[in-house]
This record gives structure tokens, sequence and C-alpha cells, in this order.
């Protein structure tokens, strides 16, 4: 369930965020730029890829708005950009939440339902007996 | 009793979320809670502030559901809707879900189960989200992989990094 025309001005943008981190790389380079900013090169040592690579998943994260690459600098390094994650991150309280009051609401109702059901069976009951006690 | 400590979130695979949660009620009652539209109402309704102005549920195979949630404060709306694939009460539905405005790709399908512990019932809903790979409308970098599973890695890795 989600609710994100409560919170979220655009679909689109959660779809990015939540496309972009869906790779294991991508969710490391995003781990490592939280440390602070960061080169191609740099970026790229820890990994067993090439710079081209790296910068293809920087790419990614820079459309989705995650990360912000210095324009004018020739080391263009990248920074985080936290804005769209806490947006993420509070999408995914809201769902976790959704249930858990969805749930809680739940379990009163059948408590009445099974109070209703009970109090119905021993009507019932009773009202066989009767039946049965009815001459014919 | 009441077991909201039951609930769990995972992601058995790339591609799928599930919701568990056990009821202190027979499954016959849970399944009914479920599926019948006039409860169901009563219930699904998420934070307070929301209400259902919309739930239609014709349970038979083929037959379709829909939800409308309505927030009163500012009466923003958000619509569900899907198609009952398989339905074997009280134990298994099979249905299809398609937010109005989704934040994934194409569908998913909905598997609940209703399973009897003891005099409780466990509810599972696993929602497997369509293959992006499947549908040849993304070829879109970056949506290789699986959704739901970044989902719940995302959620461990957005917490570390606020965190930082």
């Amino acid at each position: 369930m989600e609710l994100k025309n409560n919170i979220h001005p655009s679909a689109e943008r959660l779809n990015a965020t939540f496309a972009a981190l869906s790779d294991a790389t991508r969710r490391a380079i995003l781990a490592r730029l939280a440390q602070g900013e960061a080169t191609v090169s740099e970026l790229a040592a820890p990994f067993a890829m090439t710079q081209p690579a790296i910068s293809k998943h920087l790419k990614v994260l820079e459309s989705a708005g995650l990360i912000v690459r210095e324009r004018d600098a020739q080391r263009r390094p990248s920074r985080l950009n936290a804005a769209p994650l806490a947006e993420a991150t509070q999408w995914l309280a809201e769902y976790r939440q959704f249930w858990t009051s969805s749930f809680a609401r739940l379990d009163g109702l059948l408590e009445e339902l099974k109070d209703t059901r009970k109090k119905n069976k021993k009507h019932k009951h009773k009202h066989k007996k009767h039946h049965k006690e009815v001459p014919r | 009793m009441m077991y909201p400590d039951s609930f769990q979130v995972s992601t058995p695979s790339d591609r799928e979320i599930q919701v568990t949660r056990v009821f202190d009620a027979p499954r016959a009652l849970v399944f009914e809670a479920f599926t019948k539209a006039e409860l169901v109402r009563k219930w699904l309704l998420g934070p307070p502030g929301w209400t259902m102005p919309v739930c239609e549920i014709d349970l038979r195979v083929g037959g379709t559901y829909r939800y409308l949630w309505r927030q009163e404060a500012d009466g923003k709306e958000m619509g569900i809707g899907g198609v009952f694939r398989e339905i074997i009460a009280p134990r298994l539905l099979v249905a299809t879900e398609q937010f109005d405005e989704a934040w994934y790709a194409g569908e998913a399908l909905d598997t609940t189960i209703f399973a009897e512990e003891g005099s409780t019932t466990r509810m599972t809903i696993t929602v497997l989200y369509e293959s992006i790979e499947a549908r040849d409308t993304a070829k879109r970098s970056g949506m290789e992989h699986g959704m739901a599973a970044s989902y719940m890695r995302v959620e461990e890795l957005l917490l570390s990094l606020l965190a930082a």
C-alpha cells in the first residue's frame, strides 16, 4: 500500500529513487558518498569496475537527483543529495504505518465479530430449544 | 489476545514483498474480513485521517475489486484495483494489483494465504512485482533489478545514510 499522494509531490521522482537504489553498486556508491564527496576514480577503486562503468552508475544516480556532480571542476567530484532519500524513507515508514494501523483496527473488528457470532449462536441455540419445547 | 508483534515485512525474492500478521480468530472469520466489502472498509484504512469512500469486491475468479482512500484533511485520494485470479476460501486469494498512480511499472500479483495456527490465523500477503525485463517498456537503466529487493535494502541504506 502506498501513500505517496499524501507525502510526495511526484510519484515519478519516488520511482526514480527506488529504481536508482535497486542496484547494489549504486547503493555502495551512496554509502561511500555519505562519508564525503569523491571523484570517479576514488569511487571506482573499491569495485572491480572500470571508471566508465562507474560513470554510468553516477549518471543514473544524478538523474534520480540522489547525487550532485560538480560541473566546473575537472575532477567533477560527486556529492550525496539527501532530500530524495529522506522522502523515500518517509514513504517506507508510511507503508509500515499503513499496515500497522489497519491490522490493529482489524484485531478490534475480529473481536467484535467473534462476540457477535457467539451471541448469535447462543440465541439460535435457545431458539432451537424453545422450538423443540413447543408442542406440536 | 492480539499479536501486533507478529507483523513482519520481508522480501523473499528480488521481486517480492511479503507482509505477515497473526490474528486471534478462526480462519474463516479472517478470510471474511479480507473479502467482504462491508468488513474491509471498516479496517483497511491506514493511519487516522483516512477514509475509504470506495470499497467494492466482486469475489469470484475474473471478478474485480476497487478501493479508494481519501485523506479528509486535504482531500487527497489514492486508488487501487485488480482482478481475482484464484479463490480457495478460506485459505487462498490471488489477485492482480494496480495502483492508480503506481511507483512501480506494470501490475503486481498479490497472493494472500490464510493459515491456521492453533486457534489463531496467520495471514501472509506476497506481492510479486512484474518483471521489468518481461515488459519491454522499461529499457531505462537502473530498472534491471527487482524493485522489491530494492525496497527493503533501501530502508537499511537510508537509515544508515541519514544517520551518517
